[in-house]
C-alpha cells in the first residue's frame, strides 16, 4: 500500500514560484476584492445552515465518526463495494497512478469508438489531467458544469473545488462566451450566459458518446454510486451517453446506505449553504431490460494517487476523511488573499496543502505546508474535523527533516536545508540551557542598538523589531 | 480546572521568551494585577520560550528539547498563568503529544497541561476578576489571537474583561475573527501574504475609530503595531494612528484608583 509512485508530468508546479504567483494576486486590488467578496458570500451562507453551535458541533462529530470508522474498514470495503457493483452490473477498474486512470477511461472510450465525452463536474479528473489526456487521444471532452466549462473556454484550471470558475467576473465570462461560442453577441446578463451555456451543452448531451462523472460517496453494502450536483448536468452526463464513467479516490466509500445522509447534509451546508444539494443521483446500475432510459454500460475507476501512502500513517490518514466541501478554502485567509491558481496544485486551499504532498510529492510541494498562519480557521469549520493546522505542522516536518530511512512521505526530506536546521539547533540549545538564554537575551538587550534596521520579510510592511532595554527579568529584579 | 472556590495564594508566572525580551512592560503590569488580587507571583528564572516556534516550523526534536526545561520548573501544584494565548496553547495543548514518546515527560506535561492558564481566563475563569473602571470614557477594539479563540477557547474572557469595565466601549472590527498574518514564522516565510493580512487588519481596527487596540497576545500586537506604525512612517504622521498594547497593561491602568484621567 505504501509504494511511492513516480510523478507524473504536471502541467503545474506546485512550490516553484508559489510566492511570485501569491504576490501577483495580493498585489491586485480587484482581485483581492473580488476573491474577499466571494468568500465573505460562502462563509455567511454556511453560517446560516448552522445556527445552533451544539447542533454543528454534535453533527460535525459524526462525520467525523462515519468517516474514521469508514476508512478504519477501507480495504475490506473495497473488496464488497467491487463485488456488489459487479454484481449489479458495473465494471470496477483500479488505478495506482493518474496514467493508468487515463489509460483505462480512453480504452473504453476507444473501445466505444468515442469521438466526444460529455463531463459533469469531477476534481478526480482534473487531478488525472483527463482533458490533456483525451485531446492528446483525439477524443473531444467537454466540462458540462457551468463553471467548469467556463474555466475550460478560457483554458485554465478551476481555482475552487466547488465553484471553479469563483476568479472570474460576469464581464470575463461575457467576452469569453463572445469569443468563443459562434454566434454568440457580448452579454453580461447572468441569465442570458447561463442560457448561452446550457444551449451549448443541451446539444452536446445528445451528441456524446461517453458521459464522465465523480462520485461523492460509493455505498459498499449496497453497490451504489452518489453524485450531488445542482445543474443537472450530472443527471444528464449519467443518463444520456450510452456509456458512463465514474471515477473517485478509494476513500470516498461508506460501508452503509446510512451513512450517506448525515454526511451529505454536512456537505451541501458546508460547502454552499444549501439545505440539500438541488440533484442527487444514486447509480446503482446501467440500464436495465425494459427500461427507456440510461446507459448501457456503467464503469468506476477507483484511484489511488497517492492515497494508500497517506492511509499507511495513522495520523495522515485523517487527510483522507475529506468529502471535499470547500469550506476550509472559503473561510482561509490565506486562500482569501491569493485564490486558487497560486497554488497550482489541483487542490487549492488548506485541504490542497495537506492532500497534495500525497498526490505530487513533498519535493513539488515543500513548501505549500508554509504558506498558512497555522490559524485554524480550516480546521474549526471542517464537517469531518480534519485536524488541518496539526497535519500542517507534520508535513513541515516531513519536508524540513534530514531524509532519512523508511520515510512515510515519497520526497521525505525534499526542503532540509542545513543552514536552516543549524539555526533551529543554536536556537533550541541556546533556549534550552537557562545560562545561555540568560546571556543571550541580555546582550540582546544591552546591544539594542546593533539590531539590524533590515529583517528579511518583517520590513517589507513593519516597523523593525527591537527588544527593549530591559527585560522582564531585570525588572523584576529592581522593583523596590 | 481550579474552582472558584479554591482561590489561589501562589501563582506561577510563565512570561514567554516576546514578553520577556519585547514587551516586559506588560509582564510587569501582568504580575501587578495578579498581585493586586492578593496573590503570590513566582517567577521561575531559568524560565525561556514555551517551544512553538520550532513545533510550529516543523522541528519537533529541538522543539521538545525546549519544552522539557520549561516542564521543570513548577514544582509546586500551583496554577501557571500565561499572558499569551499562543504559548498558553502551546503548553496545554501540544505539550502532551510532544511527548508522546517520552513517558515520564508525557506525565509531567499533562500534569503542567492541567494547570496552565492564560491570563484573561485565570482573571475570569478563577479569581472572578470584576475590574472597576477608574478611567475616563473611550472606545478600545479587542484583537484576539487565533490560537486563544481556537486553541484555548478563551475570546469570551477578554471580551468579559472589557465588558465589565464601565466607561469602556468596546467596538467591534469587521472580520473580528480572522487572523491578523503574524503565525510566527509565516511572517517571514511567506511574508506577501502575511503583509496582505496584516494590511487587512490594520485598516479594520483603524475602521471602528477606537482609539486604541487591545490584546492579549503580544506576537499579533508586534505584527498589528509593527504595521500600523510602518504605516503612518510611509505616510508621514508623527503621532500614531492605531497605537496598542497588551490587555494587562490597559486593565491595570483602568483599575488603578490613583487614575484620574
Amino acid at each position: 500500500m505504501n509504494a511511492p509512485q513516480t510523478p507524473h508530468a504536471l502541467h503545474f508546479m506546485p512550490s516553484a514560484g508559489f510566492r511570485a504567483r501569491a504576490k501577483d494576486v495580493v498585489e491586485n486590488p480587484f482581485l483581492r476584492q473580488s476573491f474577499r467578496g466571494a468568500m465573505d458570500f460562502l462563509m455567511s451562507k454556511r453560517a446560516a445552515q448552522f445556527p445552533d453551535p451544539e447542533e454543528l458541533e454534535s453533527l460535525r462529530r459524526l462525520g467525523e465518526r462515519i468517516r474514521q470508522y469508514n476508512l478504519a474498514k477501507l480495504p475490506d470495503l473495497l473488496v464488497q463495494l467491487e463485488n456488489n457493483l459487479t454484481r449489479n452490473g458495473i465494471q470496477v477498474h483500479w488505478a495506482e497512478t493518474p496514467e493508468e486512470a487515463n489509460a483505462i477511461i480512453l480504452g473504453i472510450c476507444q473501445k466505444h469508438s468515442a469521438k466526444l465525452m460529455v463531463k459533469g463536474k469531477s476534481m478526480v479528473s482534473e487531478e488525472i489531467e483527463l482533458n490533456h489526456a483525451a485531446e492528446a487521444a483525439g477524443i473531444g471532452a467537454l466540462e458540462s458544469d457551468m463553471g467548469e466549462y467556463i474555466v475550460q473556454l478560457a483554458q485554465e484550471k478551476p481555482s475552487h473545488i466547488i465553484m471553479p470558475a469563483i476568479h472570474k467576473t460576469k464581464e470575463q465570462i461575457a467576452k469569453l462566451f463572445h469569443e468563443n461560442v459562434p454566434g454568440v453577441d457580448y452579454t453580461d446578463n447572468v441569465d442570458a450566459l447561463i442560457q448561452i451555456g446550457r444551449n451549448v451543452l443541451r446539444q452536446k448531451f445528445l451528441e456524446a458518446d461517453i458521459g464522465l462523472s465523480g462520485v461523492n460517496f460509493a455505498v459498499a453494502e449496497t453497490g451504489t454510486l452518489c453524485l450531488v450536483e445542482n445543474e443537472g448536468n450530472g443527471r444528464m452526463c449519467t443518463t444520456a451517453p450510452p456509456v458512463h464513467i465514474a471515477i473517485t479516490g478509494i476513500e470516498k466509500i461508506v460501508e452503509k446506505l446510512e451513512h450517506v445522509p448525515p454526511l451529505l447534509s454536512l456537505l451541501t451546508r458546508s460547502a454552499t449553504g444549501q439545505n440539500i444539494s438541488t440533484y442527487f443521483n444514486m447509480i446503482s446500475s446501467p440500464r436495465k431490460p425494459g427500461e427507456k432510459d440510461g446507459p448501457g454500460e456503467v464503469h468506476l475507476v477507483l484511484l489511488d494517487n497517492g492515497r494508500s501512502q497517506a492511509y499507511a500513517d495513522e495520523q495522515l490518514r485523517k487527510t483522507l476523511q475529506c468529502i471535499r466541501c470547500g469550506a476550509c478554502m472559503n473561510h482561509c485567509p490565506v486562500y482569501t488573499r491569493i485564490g486558487g491558481h497560486a497554488y497550482g496544485t489541483t487542490y487549492p486551499g488548506p485541504i490542497g496543502k495537506i492532500i497534495s504532498p500525497h498526490m505530487l510529492g513533498l519535493e513539488a510541494t515543500a513548501n505549500m505546508a508554509t504558506a498558512s498562519s497555522l490559524c485554524g480557521a480550516c480546521g474549526e469549520v471542517c464537517p469531518v474535523k480534519i485536524p488541518i493546522p496539526e497535519l500542517l505542522i507534520r508535513l513541515r516536518e516531513e519536508s524540513f527533516t534530514a531524509p532519512h530511512a523508511n520515510p512515510a512521505m515519497r520526497g521525505q526530506g525534499a526542503g532540509h536545508n542545513a543552514r536552516t536546521s543549524a539555526i533551529w539547533r543554536a536556537w533550541s540549545a541556546i533556549y534550552s540551557s537557562p545560562a545561555l538564554y540568560r546571556t543571550a537575551s541580555w546582550l540582546a538587550s544591552r546591544f539594542r542598538w546593533l539590531t539590524p534596521r533590515k529583517q528579511a520579510g518583517w520590513t517589507s510592511v513593519r516597523t523593525p523589531l527591537q527588544p527593549a532595554s530591559k527585560r522582564l527579568r531585570d525588572l523584576i529584579k529592581e522593583r523596590p | 480546572m481550579h474552582s472558584r472556590s479554591a482561590y489561589p495564594c501562589d501563582v506561577y508566572f510563565f512570561a514567554t521568551c516576546v514578553v520577556d525580551q519585547f514587551f516586559p512592560g506588560a509582564g510587569m503590569d501582568a504580575i501587578t494585577l495578579l498581585e493586586r488580587q492578593g496573590i503570590r507571583v513566582h517567577f521561575p528564572e531559568e524560565q525561556t520560550c514555551c517551544g512553538q516556534p520550532a513545533y510550529t516550523s516543523g522541528f519537533p526534536d529541538e522543539a521538545r528539547k525546549v519544552a522539557a526545561l520549561q516542564l521543570t520548573l513548577f514544582p509546586n501544584d500551583w496554577p501557571v498563568v500565561v499572558p499569551s494565548g499562543s504559548c498558553a496553547g502551546m503548553m496545554k495543548h501540544h505539550y502532551p503529544t510532544l511527548f508522546a514518546d517520552d513517558p515520564a515527560r508525557k506525565a509531567a506535561a499533562e500534569k503542567l497541561s492541567a494547570r496552565v492558564y492564560e491570563l484573561t481566563q485565570f482573571l475570569v475563569d478563577v479569581l472572578n476578576f470584576k475590574p472597576e473602571d477608574c478611567g475616563s470614557d473611550c472606545t478600545v477594539v479587542l484583537h484576539t489571537s487565533c490560537s486563544a479563540r481556537r486553541e484555548m477557547g478563551v475570546h469570551v474572557t477578554g471580551r468579559k474583561l472589557i465588558g465589565d469595565l464601565a466607561k469602556v466601549k468596546l467596538a467591534q472590527q469587521d472580520h473580528e475573527s480572522e487572523c491578523c498574518g503574524f503565525g510566527g514564522t509565516f511572517s517571514v516565510k511567506q511574508p506577501e501574504i502575511s503583509a496582505a493580512m496584516v494590511e487587512d487588519k490594520v485598516k479594520a481596527l483603524k475602521a471602528t475609530g477606537a482609539e486604541r487596540v487591545v490584546s492579549a497576545d503580544c506576537g499579533c500586537l508586534m505584527n498589528i503595531l509593527g504595521h500600523a506604525a510602518w504605516k503612518d512612517q510611509q505616510e508621514g504622521r508623527k503621532t500614531p494612528s492605531l497605537p496598542g498594547e497588551h490587555i494587562a497593561t490597559f486593565l491595570l491602568r483602568r483599575t488603578a484608583k490613583e487614575n484620574t484621567q
